[in-house]
């Protein structure tokens, strides 16, 4: 009788069993970190952490920029995470705006170069590097259909690169939205947006994630992928036949960048992770994938990238393009979104 | 002995069964209010929360038809419709008629090696969807070896519709084959002895009695074919270029933009179109009769050279294609950099999931599918045998909770694995609700997998307790031994073959499935056939054609083992099944 009770139960006391182990592991110092990181990226940078920090275990909530940047949003009443890691500037201005943010001197903040931290005292927000726009473009598919490298933006419109061009989402992924924000900047809105709808003619597809394009260019699906450095080098690496191109008109960009959220009932393991986030340990890491790090001693120059990477960079207004993002978004969405497949 | 001792002894062994007695009511019923609960709050009440969240705003206030006005406006919403529609008619049209000529080749003609073919076509069920995408691209896409195959055909790119359509028909063939194999296996001779006399030609025999014997298997093959690719989100999401279809929109919806009541209301309008395909098929069904009566005869194939000579090369070309995708991936999975360094490595299994962050992926699949196997097959077998073996008036009070069991049970055949997964959102993750916390554990993942698969595994048990006789029930209870041992002692080992039929199928597809499981996973339970998705995304294809492929293999093996096991079990225990027919 009591085996047979036994046996009914049995599922249920699985389920019960699994649930109070999942609560008793939630009980340990567990920092809840969102992050648009690279995948790639994030083991090194936690071993890093938890070599200096055994005691702070992290859990990260993973997915591109625009994706992290909604959840979070829509999490605002009833958060979730402590700290955000990893995620673009514009973003964490937003949240900036909506008060989602504890703002923290972190130990050692004034050897970060000022324009690669939030303005206030203190900041809300502290960068780790500088991303920026990169085109992968495939030499022996180009050589094979004799299409030329381009020098400019302006270049990917013409015929030759019909069909041949991917890019990613600028609603799902941060590297998609300094694209299009960025030539909004260089361009003037009213041209900016006719530069993007001559683009779009050109466009074979557009990816949910900014790593895609270029990785899809260096199989050689399509020939140029607009992506960023850290993806263009590490494909190149990989002994693919890519070459890293540098528009001329200049790079968009921006931060990836930390804070702390309001409301984590983990301050204290949060502001350790922050002040983490700016030693030299850390930038040494973020150096051996971007070219520019905020602490400016500690730039390493990138096998793939040129000297004079920061001065192409683009003057980026950060509080314009997280102002204007909702309606970025829509208006690109308008125009592109709902057209069929361009062929 | 006296007498008064032996009245001693007898009622000294009447009083405890007795008790057995109480208790075996008691059991009866728990086991019945046990089952019900748990459909209840891991199945209907999700499903629930979609309908009222589909009438709400962010902020929970009622809002009506409002968000059903607002997605219907939205500028996409047209495309992503008659791009689905046209998705699932297009796969419908060439897997139905594919599938019915393989199954007419191994049911009606005497081609050599049919078991071999039979296995062969059954391999895409082993494999996510999200294999046949990518394989497809290694083979059509722009540097894929067969491209000139597809601008025979006037197509420019893979990416699209295209190739949504031939991943989508790999994936849903052996679905339509099973079906239509078991419509063609049954058909009376006598018919086809009159049409001969008659002196009808083939052509016309086929129209007249093939045809017509098999409608009904075929309308359920459409309608089963048409509802999985409605609701097919892996495949459009890597091989779907720019095309837009519902399945997706509700992933961008729910995990891109966190509208969850967007996210409802896509629910509801991708509900739609299976509801739809599941009543017709159900009307059809009731209306099919039985095609054999006790005087008719088998069918026998009759040799048929050029017949037999053409269906033999269309099996051989099918099941050869079916392997070729398979192959692919796995090839493409083993190639260092494809397309331009094609020598062999190991790197994609090893160093890609490591630097992806992805190595638990593949083990988190496996507990996951043992998981679901386990639990699955107990929950399904012991909830079949407590809803049509315990007597109803040991339950008295409690039967009308029977057919609301049966309905639930029934229930997740209709319901897409997307919609379960954005309910569980719905109402797991409910600020509210005090199971909140199961919100991206494994066990949710679980749970909802074991529901999502519930009504084949279901039908499988109650078929398999059907055949046995109710007279086992009645004479334990004569016996006075309560129910319980005898579905310990008789029950369970009589119908092992079926369980662990049941167990293959959750194992089986709780390795292969995504589209429940999507919405449900956190960062340390990603299951490998998710992780698939995130190395698409992040570029890393060799990567995701090695988790698919260690998944085919996985589930191959398993199989492989439990079919052994049941061969064996049925030789050594059950050779009563063979003399009781003989």
């Amino acid at each position: 009788m009591i085996r047979l009770l036994t046996r009914c139960i049995k599922p249920l006391a699985v389920a019960l069993l699994a649930a109070v182990a999942t609560l008793a592991w939630a009980q340990k110092t567990t920092l809840v970190v969102y992050t648009a990181l690279e995948t790639d990226q994030l083991k090194a940078y936690q071993e890093g952490f938890n070599k200096a920090n055994p005691d702070i275990e992290i859990t990260w909530v993973r997915d591109s920029t625009g994706v992290v940047t909604t959840k979070l949003l829509a999490e605002k009443n009833n958060p979730k995470a402590d700290v955000i890691w990893g995620l673009a500037a514009t973003s964490m201005a937003i949240f900036d705006n909506e008060g989602m943010l504890v703002p923290y001197a972190p130990a050692g903040l004034n050897r970060l170069v000022p324009q690669y931290r939030d303005g206030k005292n203190p900041p809300t927000w502290v960068g780790m590097d500088v991303w920026g726009a990169t085109i992968c473009f495939n030499t022996a598919e180009a050589a094979k259909r004799n299409i030329p490298k381009p020098e400019t933006w302006k270049d990917l419109t013409k015929p030759v690169y019909k069909g041949q061009i991917v890019m990613p989402h600028p609603a799902s992924s941060g590297t998609g939205f300094l694209d299009v924000t960025a030539w909004l900047q260089i361009y003037g809105e009213a041209e900016g947006w006719k530069f993007m709808d001559a683009l779009h003619e050109n466009v074979a597809q557009y990816m949910h994630s900014g790593s895609r394009p270029c990785a899809t260019a260096a199989n050689g699906e399509y020939t140029l992928g607009i992506s960023f450095e850290y993806r263009a080098n590490r494909e190149k690496v990989q002994g693919k036949p890519i070459d890293l191109v540098f528009p001329k008109e200049g790079l968009g960009w921006d931060l990836e960048a930390t804070g702390i959220h309001k409301g984590t009932k983990n301050l204290a393991a949060a502001q350790k992770l922050v002040d983490w986030s700016i030693t030299d340990a850390a930038m040494a890491m973020y150096a051996k994938n971007y070219a520019i790090v905020a602490v400016s001693s500690m730039n390493q120059p990138l096998p793939n990238v040129p000297a004079d990477y920061g001065s192409r960079l683009v003057k980026n207004d950060f509080s314009w393009a997280a102002k204007n993002r909702d309606r970025i978004l829509a208006e690109w969405s308008k125009r592109y979104e709902s057209k069929a497949a361009p062929k | 002995m006296s007498a008064a001792a032996h009245v001693k002894a007898a009622s000294f062994k009447v009083a405890p069964s007795k008790l057995a007695l109480a208790g075996e009511a008691l059991v009866a019923r728990g086991g019945l209010v046990l089952l019900a609960t748990t459909l209840l709050v891991f199945l209907a009440v999700p499903l629930v929360m979609i309908l009222i969240r589909s009438a709400e705003d962010r902020d929970g206030a009622w809002v009506g038809l409002a968000n059903f006005v607002a997605y219907l406006n939205s500028p996409s919403v047209g495309n992503s419709l008659t791009n689905t529609l046209q998705f699932a008619l297009m796969t419908t049209l060439v897997t139905v008629p594919l599938a019915f000529v393989f199954a007419f080749a191994i049911q009606r003609s005497r081609i050599p090696y049919k078991g071999l073919w039979r296995n062969v076509a059954m391999i895409p069920i082993l494999a996510p969807s999200l294999l046949a995408a990518i394989s497809f691209i290694y083979l059509f896409g722009n540097q894929g070896w067969l491209k000139f195959v597809i601008e025979w055909f006037g197509i420019k790119t893979i990416y699209g519709m295209p190739g949504m359509v031939l991943a989508m028909t790999f994936s849903s063939f052996p679905h339509a084959l099973m079906i239509l194999l078991a419509a063609l296996a049954l058909s009376d001779a006598r018919l086809y002895e009159v049409a001969e006399a008659l002196g009808t030609s083939e052509r016309r025999k086929f129209m007249t009695i093939t045809l017509p014997g098999a409608k009904y298997g075929l309308v359920s093959a459409c309608m089963v074919v048409f509802t999985m690719a409605v609701s097919e989100f892996g495949i459009p999401k890597i091989i779907g270029g720019n095309t837009q279809v519902l399945a997706v929109d509700i992933y961008k919806q729910v995990i891109g933009q966190q509208n969850f009541q967007i996210g409802a209301v896509v629910s509801l309008l991708l509900l739609l179109p299976a509801v739809v395909a599941y009543g017709i098929d159900h009307l059809v069904q009731r209306r099919a009769q039985a095609l054999l009566t006790a005087r008719s005869v088998p069918y026998q194939p009759r040799r048929a050279r050029l017949r037999d000579g053409l269906l033999l090369a269309f099996v051989v070309l099918v099941s050869a294609a079916l392997l070729l995708v398979v192959g692919m991936a796995a090839y493409g999975s083993l190639v260092k950099v494809w397309p331009y360094n094609l020598s062999l490595t190991l790197n994609h299994y090893t160093y890609g999931f490591k630097e992806a962050g992805l190595e638990h992926a593949y083990w988190n699949s496996l507990s996951l599918g043992v998981w679901c196997a386990l639990l699955g097959s107990a929950i399904t077998f012991t909830g079949a045998y407590w809803l049509e073996k315990t007597r109803r008036d040991q339950t008295e009070g409690l039967n009308f909770l029977r057919p609301a069991i049966r309905f639930q049970a029934m229930l997740p055949m209709a319901i897409p694995g997307m919609v379960l997964g954005i309910g569980y959102i719905l109402f797991f993750n409910h600020p509210a609700n005090p199971l909140n916390f199961l919100y991206g554990t494994m066990t949710v993942l679980v749970l909802s997998t074991v529901m999502h698969f519930y009504s084949s595994s279901h039908l499988t048990a109650v078929t398999a307790l059907k055949q046995i006789d109710g007279e086992f029930e009645s004479v334990s209870a004569s016996l006075k031994v309560p129910f319980y041992k005898t579905f310990w002692r008789v029950t369970v080992p009589v119908c092992l073959p079926s369980i662990l039929d049941i167990f293959r199928y959750y194992f089986v597809n709780a390795m292969t499935t995504i589209s429940c499981v999507v919405f449900l996973y956190s960062p340390k339970t990603t299951p490998a056939s998710v992780s698939i998705l995130q190395l698409d995304e992040a570029g890393a294809i060799g990567s995701a054609a090695a988790m698919a492929t260690l998944i085919v293999v996985t589930a191959a093996v398993v199989t492989g083992v439990i079919f052994t096991l049941e061969w064996w079990l049925v030789r050594r225990t059950q050779a009563w099944r063979n003399t009781a027919q003989s």
